[in-house]
């Protein structure tokens, strides 16, 4: 017993937190890519994550396959990044951090409305696959299937993500990129293509992260909103442009966040920004950020 | 009759509003060594940067190897010509290994395929950096540093290097191998085209050289005899 609670449920409780962040870790990956080659804070990030949930409802209902859907779903969301940051964010590099912050702030909004306008203002239900109904015991007691495929569907993701950055000469384009994007210009890269391919990138897991989350949360338009504060407070303690960083505080939120409401349900919603506060104090670059990339 | 691999023509460049480079004109055939010289802030650095793309408002015409038009290409396009260039500072990407900012020089390039024998040669050219390889590349003392940017923008065998300032910062003893080392790439048929401080060092291995001064060449001579001209020497280079 601690704190009044069975261990059995406290385990419980923890691998909810995981699954919850891992759905911050999807939001915060792509976040943070794209902050960290691009400089673009992504404010549409939320939006691109509903968008995802949204596709998700529209796939199902067009091919009636969950998996199926769940490997359009960041294609379609993907290509759609691909479009924005052709022809919105493109024509604004060079102009100053908080040009493309504006541009995806506002689209946010429009991609909402939009969304309102197709579907409606009420929520959308999407269910869980049969296979993935009902729980499984994990030794600590009975967890839901269906989060436990999230957390390993993330696990699966974030091992593809890091292999892709550090084996591949893609990925190394992007890790230096990410640093120096001139000298990588002078060696032959067309650094804007790498740009286009990390923003669909990005935007396309933010798109998974939605169809994942939807038969755990509510499809509704303004489902985004919250998330992207959530995604930030993620990206700002596990440090901006950090791949590692925006895993485990991902993770490290989540649980958090599971836990305080088990033991402080008032407190649960402040207690990601108190934990912000306190990763920032001691380290105001974040967990694993390097200090001056905002530089 | 040698060919020309590199002919600037009345080549104007803009930083914001101040207007520095007004009216440059100079040339490299291919094979030779060819040295910028003259003061801080003559327009040296940025003669460079404009020729491999990296000055926003520029203007004039620019060929290389054959190819005019040069100035409607971007920078990356112009390292696929066979274009290297060796920035001022380095520019080491910090995190990467050793190796990893040698294979960034091949990713464009179609020595890609033998990244493995590439690399081995290159490990072979610069014996300081074979045992580092696998080292993290800040590690590395400037001089180490600058061998690799130099291995880095040539590892992809381009047809002409333009480098700026190598030696600066540089221990002596690094400096002299730097030097043998373009004196090799010159009999291997590289173009060179060298900014550097160093004057005298840069003339003794260059065939032909430019003095520039508030944005413009002012004098060309062959190496040699501007080496003899202490007189030109004092007036655009002393500081």
């Amino acid at each position: 017993m601690i704190g009044g609670y069975p261990i059995e449920l406290l385990a419980l409780q923890l691998f909810t937190g995981l699954a919850l962040g891992s759905v911050f870790v999807l939001l915060a990956v792509g976040l943070s890519l794209i902050f960290g080659l691009l400089t673009v804070v992504n404010f549409a990030h939320g939006a691109f994550y509903m968008l995802g949930a949204y596709a998700g409802v529209f796939f199902i209902g067009y091919l009636g396959n969950f998996w199926l859907t769940l490997a359009v779903v960041p294609l379609a969301v993907g290509a759609v990044g691909l479009v924005v940051e052709r022809w919105l964010v493109r024509p604004l590099y060079g102009r100053g951090i908080d040009y493309p912050l504006m541009l995806t702030f506002g689209l946010a909004y429009v991609l909402v409305e939009v969304v309102r306008i197709l579907f409606g203002a009420e929520g959308m239900p999407f269910d869980a696959p049969d296979s993935l109904m009902g729980a499984v015991d994990i030794g600590v007691g009975y967890f839901p299937a269906y989060r436990l495929f999230v957390i390993a569907a993330t696990a699966v993701l974030v091992l593809a993500l890091w292999l892709f950055l550090e084996k591949t000469s893609y990925g190394l384009v992007i890790r230096a990129g990410a640093r120096d994007g001139e000298i990588v210009r002078v060696l032959g890269i067309d650094i804007s293509r790498v740009w286009l391919v990390v923003f669909a990138l990005g935007t396309g897991v933010a798109g998974l992260a939605g169809v994942l989350s939807a038969p755990m949360r509510s499809v509704f338009p303004d489902m985004g909103t919250t998330v992207l504060v959530e995604a930030f407070v993620v990206t700002v303690v596990g440090g901006m442009g950090s791949l590692a960083g925006a895993v485990v505080a991902g993770l490290l939120v989540g649980v958090v966040v599971s836990m305080t409401s088990l033991f402080a349900p008032a407190m649960a919603e402040v207690s990601m920004f108190a934990l912000m506060a306190l990763v920032l104090l001691v380290r105001p670059q974040g967990l694993f950020g390097k200090k001056g990339l905002m530089g | 009759m040698p060919a020309q691999m590199l002919k600037v023509d009345d080549l104007h460049a803009w930083y914001d509003h101040s207007h520095v480079l007004q009216g440059v004109s100079l040339g490299a055939q291919a094979g030779e060594i060819v040295s910028i010289i003259g003061r801080n802030g003559a327009g040296k650095t940025t003669t460079l940067r404009s020729i491999m793309g990296l000055v926003k408002k520029c203007r004039g015409e620019v060929a290389f190897d054959g190819q005019t038009g040069l100035l409607a290409r971007q920078a990356h396009a112009r390292y696929s010509l066979g274009l290297g260039y060796v920035p001022e500072d380095r520019r080491i990407v910090p995190g990467l290994t050793v190796r990893e900012n040698l294979r960034l020089g091949l990713v464009s390039s179609p020595l890609k395929r033998k990244e493995a024998e590439v690399i081995d040669r290159i490990a072979e050219t610069f014996p300081r950096l074979k045992e580092r390889l696998d080292q993290v590349a800040e590690t590395l003392s400037g001089g180490e540093q600058q061998m690799l940017a130099i291995a880095r923008a040539t590892a992809s065998s381009p047809r002409m290097v333009m480098l700026d300032e190598p030696s600066e910062g540089i221990m002596p003893v690094l400096v002299d191998e730097m030097f043998e080392l373009f004196a090799r790439m010159k009999q291997e048929g590289t173009t060179i085209l060298l900014v550097e401080q160093n004057v005298e060092r840069a003339l003794s291995i260059s065939d032909r050289a430019y003095v520039m001064d508030h944005g413009v060449i002012v004098h060309e001579a062959p190496a040699a005899a501007l080496l003899a001209d202490k007189a030109i020497q004092e007036r655009y280079c002393s500081v």
